[in-house]
């Protein structure tokens, strides 16, 4: 056992309203310099939907991720030989077609207009050239399905579903949306570290997060191509490429990453996992179906005894096991097995983790009248809206299994919540859907309380970094305090 | 004193400016390394542009690491270049694929520059030094092609001529009776090779000084501690193969 600490997260689905409050949380802190203005580290997708970069699930078009072949794991768009060929024109590289092109308005023509008989207007610019252009898409362009059904019949996850199950999705009177919240899942087993020619890509050891060396990384960007995701970026002017820091900054003073804390709908939980290394390559090789079970089993339980003693032996701090014991992550994951990672089909073993989106059917409008779906005050699982298949394909790598455990058990929990406050539910009703849903009463409240009653503190447990040991260990703390200043000694200016 | 002119300029671009290139070269390349390393990029513009890319960059590439590595294995090993080329349908194929080469990089230039010149996006991340580069290069290749065409067979005259002068720079006793007597073409491109490498460290061409080795040999992936006693004791803890601890 090699047990390792891992900053983890959860999204509850359910819960996002669609605010982009994160997205803009993210944008004014990191990626309003030039060269980054297309880049949303966070950003909010609309499901069903193409997303951003437009069709970024498709791995047939962006080749990214990992795939088996011949029992051996390899990256889909890279290899120890490929690089050496691809390095000068790289197939798999999405340009900013894929993204949008960054714009702006000359507000000054709103000003300076002379005086006339029509509205002065201020015209899009774009931020690459600084010439006119025709706005033609942009990061949440299909928001909310942005006015059409193009958007929603273009997603990859389609892929399995019946003509029917299709027309349910986009008939127009029972549409059916919900939001995607996206950032860098700070993988287990990173495609993009993994592609990089350079080594620039690591994973911190002591908590996980994965970074991008600014000086060591020269623009090969293998890693665009080869996350699956698409949350690594390049940035067009300094020729480096860039991605979501999971705001380390923050969190080494012990606050939430900005889109975490920014979050209107309070929808995103953070916590450390503890899990073995030895064993990354065993479940990465999984078959699809077992994939989950085998991330699941990765994650160690901080408080078997043995567990512990093998984190002491790797130099895993006490107050980060601590931390790791009181994790919101470890409960939603291994606790209570509703929170699921995203298309871990891509085999990079993603570390923020959703709880999938009940989207119930309370009634249905026929003609003039309106009826209930179902005799029950909530609707049947596999009534839901969006198609199970759906779903499974986001959050089961295309298997229901564990996306209908998920959803169950949430049910049940509403079920047992309606009857301990309104009480038109029997509670031995109530039970019985408990127990069917594989959900004890206490874990029934857990969930509840987690879910809408959380407190900052326990919606983000936040561990010690401990980064002054790291200074320390390599000189005086003091001597580190005069030497450093403040800012970047060696300012990010693009070469010659 | 009319004789002394001419052997003047010859010290001076034969002997003076390939050390004074040199020099340059390797301050401004190591002193950039060491303080700006930010700056150390291939500065890809294939995310601006994505089609039109592989014409250029991929042809040009190609052609010109055939050439370069042509000229270092000629510098490197004359004579059992000259042996190669005793014989008169291995020389062919020497000068003939090394031709192709040079052509290769010539269309890719010039698909290059056509590329910087017509995309707006792409000319907004052109600078005057890809200019410099460019202009260097054409003056290269087209001198290059020239002798190669005009004063065969240049893979053996290379080899026993100016082999030999380029030696007696790096063992610093200069002796310049190989180029003096050269066609002016044949000194053109040495020279307009000396200035690229003097202009090279202030451009872009610094990504060829950090071409990804370690990537040959490294494991997938790669993990990065704080610092000193955990690098100890890590060697015991770290048992995959699959992840990289030396970093
Ligand atoms: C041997 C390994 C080399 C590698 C891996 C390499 C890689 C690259 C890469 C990735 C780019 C950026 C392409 C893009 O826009 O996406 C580039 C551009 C360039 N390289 Fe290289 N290169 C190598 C050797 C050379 C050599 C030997 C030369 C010339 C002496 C050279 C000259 C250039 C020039 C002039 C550009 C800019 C092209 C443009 O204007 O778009 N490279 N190289
Ligand atoms: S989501 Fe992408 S960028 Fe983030 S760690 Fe995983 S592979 Fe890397
Ligand atoms: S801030 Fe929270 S609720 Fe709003 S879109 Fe982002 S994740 Fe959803």
């Amino acid at each position: 056992m090699n047990v390792r600490s891992q900053i983890s997260m959860v999204f509850h689905l359910d819960k996002c309203i669609g605010c982009h409050t994160c997205s803009i949380a993210c944008k004014n802190i990191w990626t309003d310099r030039k060269g980054t203005e297309y880049m949303w580290w966070n950003n909010v997708e609309t499901k069903p939907g193409t997303g951003f970069p437009t069709k970024w699930e498709d791995q047939e078009k962006y080749r990214g991720g990992w795939e088996l072949r011949d029992g051996k794991l390899v990256l889909k768009s890279t290899s120890k030989a490929k690089t050496v060929t691809n390095i000068f024109h790289n197939p798999s590289m999405p340009s900013m077609d894929d993204y949008y092109e960054p714009w702006t308005y000359k507000y000054d023509e709103l000003f300076n207009a002379p005086e006339g008989s029509d509205q002065p207007t201020a015209r899009p610019v774009s931020m690459v050239t600084g010439e006119y252009i025709n706005v033609e898409s942009g990061p949440n362009w299909d928001d909310d399905l942005g006015g059409s059904r193009i958007y929603a019949e273009s997603d990859p996850n389609l892929k399995g579903l019946s003509e029917e199950q299709r027309q349910q999705l986009s008939a127009v009177e029972r549409l059916v949306l919900f939001y995607f919240p996206r950032i860098c899942n700070h993988c287990l087993n990173p495609s993009c570290v993994a592609s990089c020619p350079s080594g620039a890509l690591y994973k911190r050891g002591e908590d996980g997060i994965v970074l991008i060396d600014q000086k060591r990384c020269r623009g090969w960007r293998a890693c665009v191509a080869a996350c699956p995701y698409k949350k690594t970026f390049y940035n067009w002017s300094t020729g480096k490429s860039e991605k979501c820091v999971l705001c380390y900054p923050r969190l080494e003073t012990g606050e939430a990453p900005a889109c975490f804390h920014s979050c209107v709908g309070r929808i995103r939980y953070l916590g450390v996992l503890l899990y073995d290394a030895d064993r990354l390559e065993e479940v990465a090789k999984l078959p699809d179906e077992q994939l989950i079970d085998g991330h699941r089993s990765l994650i160690l339980d901080p408080h078997d005894p043995e567990v512990i003693a093998a984190a002491r032996k790797n130099d895993i701090h006490d107050s980060v096991i601590e931390s790791a014991q009181n994790s919101p992550v470890y409960k939603f994951v291994k606790e209570w097995k509703i929170a699921l990672p995203p298309h871990i089909e891509f085999r990079t073993l993603p570390m923020l983790f959703y709880v999938p989106p009940m989207s119930p059917v309370m009634a249905n409008r026929n003609d003039d009248t309106v009826s209930s779906v179902s005799d029950e005050f909530f609707h049947d699982i596999e009534q839901a809206r969006v198609p199970l298949q759906f779903l499974a394909n986001l959050f089961g790598a295309g298997h229901q299994g564990k996306l209908l455990y998920a959803l169950k058990k949430q049910k049940a929990v509403r079920v047992y919540r309606r009857s301990r406050t309104v009480g038109d539910i029997p509670m031995k009703t109530a039970e019985a859907i408990l127990r069917e849903a594989d959900c004890t009463v206490e874990e029934a409240e857990g969930i509840y309380k987690l879910t809408s009653l959380c407190t900052f503190e326990e919606r983000f447990v936040i561990p010690p970094m401990h980064r002054e040991e790291a200074i320390e260990m390599m000189k005086d703390p003091q001597e580190h305090k005069t030497a450093v200043g403040f800012g970047f000694l060696d300012p990010p200016k693009r070469g010659l | 004193m009319f004789e002394i002119g001419p052997f003047l300029l010859d010290t001076v671009l034969f002997v003076v400016f390939p050390y004074v290139s040199l020099v340059v070269f390797l301050i401004v390349s190591i002193r950039r390394y060491r303080s700006e390393s930010f700056t150390y990029s291939s500065l890809s513009s294939q995310f601006l542009e994505n089609k039109h890319h592989f014409w250029g960059l991929v042809p040009f590439h190609y052609g010109i690491i055939v050439v370069l590595v042509g000229h270092v294995v000629a510098f490197l090993l004359p004579r059992e270049i000259l042996w190669w080329n005793s014989h008169p349908a291995r020389l062919y194929i020497l000068e003939g694929s090394a031709f192709v080469a040079a052509l290769l990089c010539m269309v890719g230039l010039v698909s290059i520059i056509i590329r910087r010149i017509t995309d707006p996006k792409i000319r907004i991340v052109t600078s005057v030094a890809d200019w410099v580069i460019f202009g260097n290069f054409i003056v290269q290749i087209l001198s290059g092609l020239y002798v190669a065409l005009f004063h065969s067979w240049g893979s053996s005259w290379f080899a026993s001529l100016a082999a030999p002068y380029l030696w007696s720079l790096v063992t610093l006793t200069p002796d310049i009776t190989y180029v003096t007597a050269m066609p002016w073409m044949v000194k053109l491109h040495i020279v307009s090779a000396y200035t690229m490498i003097a202009f090279a460290p202030f451009t872009r061409l610094v990504h060829i000084l950090v071409v990804p080795n370690p990537y040959l040999w490294r494991k997938p992936q790669v993990v990065r501690w704080y610092g000193i006693r955990r690098k100890s004791k890590r060697s015991t803890a770290e048992s995959g193969a699959f992840v990289d601890a030396s970093n």
